[in-house]
């Protein structure tokens, strides 16, 4: 009946749960920033497989995200498709050499070796940062995940709002599927068989007791909040905040290290781009 | 004598949105550690004068106070609800959707967070308040996981952490089936003699909170107070029916026995109850009454043949179950929280599919309709109106099921006219539903539900949040169109007076199974099935027990009595 969509938090007791959520979420920022600015082929494949390392190393298993990453590899590809149709000669102005696979360089639709070289960059570029996001999300407890935000320099009443919208999300889902098959009790066909604007009309007839039970759970839950003083003081504790142990600053360093690589490689290479052709 | 640590000087208030004000010249002095009950009718200010309590008015529900309001030497009009909430610890009506933290534990130290207490005094408080109440095993766990009572104890510590002295009770007993109800009711007693509190109750549920020594019982009727004595004083004078509350059962079987109320000493407390000659006049009346037959439904409606449900396979939550409901039955479905009372409703009105079993209705198959088809037979009324009304007129939420079905605009017109003239709403027809109040949202939608005509209807906890008034109301009709329509109803109901007073069959479910089918008399006067399926006793049970009657005929024989007499 429910199908997991939503990728969630498990403890799978591997060292990557035991780091602290700030940790987790630096190093997941630090080195996507870098991936994304670098075009060092090498030191993408670098980092992906490190990341596909510590991906092993956290025990996710594969179908509890096949969902969410078939997704990715779904956008992705479309991704690349569209950069070719649009701009099938920018490997050639980047790397200023061009040596034809097919067609000759006069036509618009040609392949170059550049052109796939700079396309295969974009594609470690999209891809090594999906394990280390979802080693993020699911080896961070909710419940540290706020507190995690907080301690990156985020205000505490925006962390704490993302962490409870979170935790809403069931509570929502379930809320809609009940009204849903109210109303269609009722007889608004909102199914497959009715043309669109019915559907349309329906999914509105949906909308508004969702909306007004939503209204109705944030009016509760605010006044719940100000009732035990959320948002007296400027900061406020966390109990499940984590101190950084000898792991967390032996982690960020690693990850430290990583990123002045990526930053030495940009002098070494004059610049984002790492030029095998010259 | 002390000073009174709550006190209402010629207090009154007016939301800013209100054009009269809500509360009217409340005069109300509550002393440290009394406990007292505020009951009163709907709309009768009660869950206002709880919102001065803890500082939501005039802070968060702005609005004009007259008059002068202390709360813990605070005057509130002053102080934050910051300030307050120090002092006054507040445990809503839901304590589902007032958890903020996602396990327990964080939700018990959430006010110490936003103090900004360090870890270690967290841990040391939230330790010691598990403990108090009993909350240890369960640290670890998402407070949704829970079972009501174990909600409400997680809800308490979260406010007794602050070590506030006032504790407010907003309709406590509402989400809780009747045994958690009752224990919840012992240990806020327990906490008032061992942490030195000061407890104040809003609930129209008195007998239920009566079960525990009460102090004071304060009545408010539009918006001032119209009694305020110690609640014996308050039976005595009969006063509750008057002023739109439920009387205590027991009580109107001493009435109903012709028992002088003036002889009578603790009236509040069954237990201590002393009445000369009781016992006589009880055996009396009870010899003087014959049970009638019961009225014999014959033909069958719905059966349900070896139904299995459960999210997960292995962990049925409905297992092989069958019953057959007869046409022009009233039954009420009964059982402990999460026992599946709803899955199964789900099951026969399509929302849900079964892993296994048969179903008919009217001797057709169920399983190849739709929800649509079988709505068209099934009425079925959820417990929270917000999840139903889809139209911001009342005219037009009533009529859009007809109008959907391609029913003609004049006989539409007829048909809502008459169906909201049955449910009392004809005068508001052009009324928007936000200016309803919950119980009128409530008869809208059963409205919306009535006017397709179907042959059976099942509401979910259809007189929750609802005044004596209402409910009479309510339970009346309900009572007039399955009688005259030989309309199958059945009420799925935590509400033990209700089952007992309005339906004529029972069925019991738990662990999947039914416990017991039979008459309420007859379940609510057996042991075994009051514990295994978290109901309570009534007051009337106690009562024929302690004068050597036989309970289920004295129960049987007082419903007859009290119906008739309606």
């Amino acid at each position: 009946m429910q199908n997991q969509l939503l990728i969630g938090y498990d403890d799978r007791h591997t060292f990557l749960n035991r780091l602290s959520g700030s940790t987790k979420l630096l190093s997941f920022v630090g080195l996507s920033v870098i991936g994304m600015m670098t075009y060092d082929t090498r030191y993408l494949i670098g980092i992906m497989i490190f990341s596909l390392i510590l991906f092993h190393f956290s025990k996710i298993k594969y179908r509890d995200v096949s969902f969410v990453m078939s997704v990715i590899i779904g956008f992705s590809v479309l991704n690349l498709v569209m950069v070719y149709v649009f701009a099938p000669h920018y490997g050639v102005d980047i790397y200023g050499t061009e040596h034809l696979l097919l067609g000759s360089s006069n036509h618009y639709f040609n392949l170059t070796t550049e052109q796939l070289f700079y396309e295969f960059n974009l594609l470690l570029k999209y891809t090594f940062a999906v394990p280390l996001a979802l080693i993020f999300l699911m080896t961070t407890n909710p419940s540290e995940f706020a507190a995690s935000l907080n301690k990156i320099g985020i205000s505490y009443r925006i962390s704490y709002s993302v962490a409870i919208a979170l935790r809403y999300i069931p509570d929502v889902q379930s809320d809609y599927r009940t009204i849903s098959l109210a109303q269609q009790a009722r007889g608004f066909e909102i199914s497959k068989k009715a043309p669109f604007m019915t559907r349309v009309r329906g999914g509105v007839q949906i909308m508004l007791p969702l909306i007004f039970s939503s209204l109705d759970r944030i009016e509760v839950i605010s006044q719940a909040m100000e009732l035990r003083r959320f948002g007296k003081g400027k900061k406020r504790t966390w109990y499940m905040a984590q101190k950084f142990q000898r792991n967390d600053y032996l982690a960020l360093f690693v990850v430290a290290l990583l990123i002045l690589i990526g930053i030495a490689l940009f002098k070494v290479n004059g610049g984002r781009f790492w030029n095998p052709f010259k | 004598m002390t000073a009174p640590i709550i006190s209402f000087k010629d207090f009154s208030f007016q939301y800013n949105s209100q054009t009269e004000p809500t509360l009217r010249h409340v005069n109300l002095d509550i002393y440290p550690g009394e406990k007292v009950l505020i009951a009163g009718p709907s709309g009768s200010g009660k869950s206002t004068l709880g919102r001065c309590l803890n500082g939501l008015i005039p802070q968060s529900y702005p609005g004009t106070v007259t008059g002068s309001a202390t709360v813990a030497g605070q005057d509130i009009t002053q102080s934050s609800i910051f300030d307050l909430s120090m002092n006054v610890g507040t445990v809503l009506q839901d304590p589902d959707s007032q958890f903020v933290g996602l396990t327990v534990v964080e939700d018990m130290a959430f006010s110490l967070e936003n103090d900004q207490q360090s870890q270690a005094r967290m841990r040391t408080a939230t330790a010691k308040w598990a403990t108090t109440l009993d909350l240890q095993d369960l640290l670890t766990h998402r407070p949704q996981e829970l079972s009501g009572g174990q909600k409400q104890r997680v809800a308490m510590a979260g406010v007794l952490i602050d070590n506030s002295k006032i504790l407010l009770f907003d309709e406590p007993l509402a989400s809780l089936d009747p045994a958690s109800g009752k224990a919840s009711m012992a240990l806020v007693d327990q906490l008032t003699h061992t942490q030195d509190l000061t407890v104040v109750i809003i609930e129209h549920r008195i007998e239920d909170v009566l079960q525990q020594p009460i102090d004071r019982l304060i009545v408010m009727q539009d918006g001032g107070i119209v009694a305020d004595d110690r609640p014996e004083a308050i039976l005595r004078q009969s006063l509750m029916a008057q002023l739109g509350l439920r009387e205590p059962l027991y009580l109107s079987a001493l009435k109903l026995a012709g028992v002088n109320l003036d002889d009578c000493h603790h009236l509040d407390r069954l237990a201590e109850l002393q009445v000369p000659g009781l016992t006589d006049k009880l055996q009396q009346w009870t010899a003087g009454v014959t049970l009638k037959a019961p009225v014999k439904h014959g033909q069958p409606l719905l059966t349900v043949k070896h139904l299995t449900f459960g999210y997960d396979p292995h962990a049925p939550i409905i297992n092989d179950l069958s019953t057959t409901l007869y046409r022009g039955e009233m039954v009420s479905l009964v059982g402990q929280n999460g026992t599946g009372k709803s899955t199964l409703s789900n099951l026969i009105t399509g929302f849900l599919q079964p892993q296994a079993g048969h179903m008919t209705f009217n001797d057709q198959p169920l399983e190849t309709q739709s929800v649509k088809e079988r709505a068209d037979q099934i009425g079925y009324i959820l417990q929270d109106p917000n999840q139903m009304i889809s139209k911001t007129l009342i005219y037009d939420e009533v009529a859009a099921g007809l109008v959907l079905r391609g029913v003609d605009p004049a006989t539409v017109e007829q048909r809502v006219f008459d169906v909201l003239k049955v449910c009392g709403l004809y005068e508001f027809r052009h009324w928007p539903i936000s200016a309803l109040s919950f119980g009128q949202k409530k008869r809208v939608t059963i409205a919306a539900i009535l006017v397709l005509e179907p042959a059976m209807l099942i509401l979910d906890e259809p007189t929750a949040g609802q005044d004596l008034q209402h409910y009479t109301e309510m339970m009346d009709f309900l009572t007039k169109i399955n009688r005259e329509k030989q309309m199958t109803i059945m009420l799925i109901t935590h509400d033990m007076h209700l089952m007992l007073e309005y339906t004529d069959r029972t069925i019991v479910l738990g662990n999947g199974h039914i416990l017991m089918d039979a008459t309420p008399a007859d379940v609510l006067t057996n042991d075994a099935i009051i514990t295994q399926a978290s109901l309570a006793q009534t007051s009337l049970y106690t009562l024929a027990a302690a004068h050597q009657i036989d309970p289920t005929e004295f129960v049987a024989k007082f419903v007859q009595a009290e119906r008739e007499a309606r």
